[in-house]
């Protein structure tokens, strides 16, 4: 099962007729290891409206004066018997529901009431998390493809459109965005200039200085050392992981990427309209006349 | 007996607490405060383990809930929880939902709206 599929298992945490309460206590600390552990837990009580059942598997948890009868996709156990959590586990594991932990969910988020669509975020990411949709606008496709805890394409996006919910500080954690984010942001101008521009000659130009320096000492280590800590410097201040930072693409790969996109959002319409213009023309009961 | 399998009966508004189970953003005294004091209120909820997983899954449970009318939601940002829900094809109606956040609110703030205070004369938490 890929990380990003599945459905999981919803516990009920029933303390209805036919049923004893649970000390508040027991509750508590059930509903924190059942959701610890990646479970949804449904409380019903007072008539009070809960979300309807959708098809996923359920397991009833009670402590029952009478078991009621299990059905299909609906489990049944009761508190008084094994641990609740143990219990949960096991109908997990037979009803195929997905299990907590396998991955950190970490993938942006586009505020789509910011974004302007100019896809600086899909020609920078490394890892394809971009694509865009049937209508050429831009939307994450591979939310587990993305670099956990890096959020540098929400640093290049001009707009402050790009969210990470888990990241620590605003505006990415989703925080309002001020004044200030917009005019920090708006320094960025485009990822040609941020990456291909000045970070590259600014990069560069310290190489050369550095080599300049090291040159009579031919110690070309230390120009490379020089590198390194510029670069790290770099990362600390954005908060990207070392790795990212040192496979940023260049101009050419960025302007490659996006040609790339465009060519496969291409194919991918072509392909559609092949689909639609073989498809034989609607009778007269499909149109519901 | 009824087995109480949740048909979405019932009056009022629903109401929803995200556990964030993957990250250390919440502050966890919040989280747990709000999520004791919301079992021991007598309301009925649902409790999710991590909102943006189920997003990046496209579960729908969150169609379930977007679609499910008045909502009161205690999680984080509400900026980011509105594109949580609309990234997995669930957008939240623009009115009748109300997002509290445990980032930056103390957990009596968000009780305070979370959890309405019992009218007077209920003394004890009412059954099913």
């Amino acid at each position: 099962m890929s990380r990003t599929q599945g459905t999981n298992l919803r516990v009920i945490l029933y303390e209805g007729a036919g049923s004893e309460a649970l000390s508040p206590d027991e509750r508590f600390r059930l509903l924190t290891s059942l959701l610890e552990d990646g479970f949804e837990v449904t409380r019903p009580a007072n008539g009070g409206k809960v979300s309807p059942a959708d098809g996923a598997p359920i397991l009833l948890l009670g402590r029952f004066r009478e078991l009621p009868a299990a059905e299909a996709g609906l489990h049944v156990h009761d508190l008084s018997g094994k641990d609740a959590l143990e219990a949960a586990r096991e109908v997990r594991a037979r009803s195929g529901a997905r299990r907590l932990g396998e991955w950190k969910p970490w993938f942006p988020v586009i505020d789509y009431e910011r974004c302007t669509n100019c896809m600086q975020c899909l020609t920078f990411c490394l890892f394809d998390v971009y694509g865009v949709d049937e209508g050429q606008r831009i939307q994450v496709q591979n939310q587990s493809n993305c670099k956990t805890d890096c959020p540098a394409c929400s640093r290049v996006c001009p707009e402050v459109a790009i969210l990470f919910p888990k990241y620590k500080n605003g505006p990415i954690n989703g925080d309002a965005v001020k004044q200030e984010d917009v005019r920090r942001e708006a320094m960025k101008v485009d990822i040609t200039a941020l990456l291909g521009g000045d970070l590259y000659a600014s990069l560069r130009s310290r190489q050369q200085e550095a080599r300049k320096r090291f040159s009579t000492e031919r110690d070309e280590s230390r120009a490379i050392l020089e590198r390194k800590r510029c670069l790290k410097e770099l990362g600390k201040e954005l908060d990207i992981p070392d790795e990212v930072l040192m496979s940023l693409p260049s101009v050419e790969d960025i302007h490659s990427r996006a040609e790339r996109a465009k060519a496969k959002m291409a194919a991918r319409q072509a392909r559609s309209q092949t689909v639609k213009d073989s498809r034989p023309a609607p009778t007269e009961k499909e149109w519901g006349i | 007996m009824s087995t109480g399998t949740p048909d979405g009966s019932g009056s009022g508004v629903r109401l929803l607490y995200c556990h964030c189970a993957y990250a250390k953003v919440v502050p966890p005294e919040v989280k747990a405060e709000v999520l004791r004091r919301l079992s021991e209120s007598g309301a009925a909820f649902d409790a999710v383990p991590d909102l943006c997983d189920m997003s990046a899954r496209k579960d729908p449970a969150l169609a379930r809930i977007a679609g499910s009318g008045a909502t009161r939601i205690a999680a984080c940002y509400p900026r980011a929880v509105k594109w949580l829900f609309h990234a997995a094809g669930a957008p939240l109606p623009a009115e009748g939902v109300e997002i509290l956040n445990m980032r930056t609110q103390s957990a009596g703030e968000v009780l305070e709206r979370l959890v309405p205070p019992p009218a007077a004369g209920d003394g004890e938490e009412a059954r099913l």
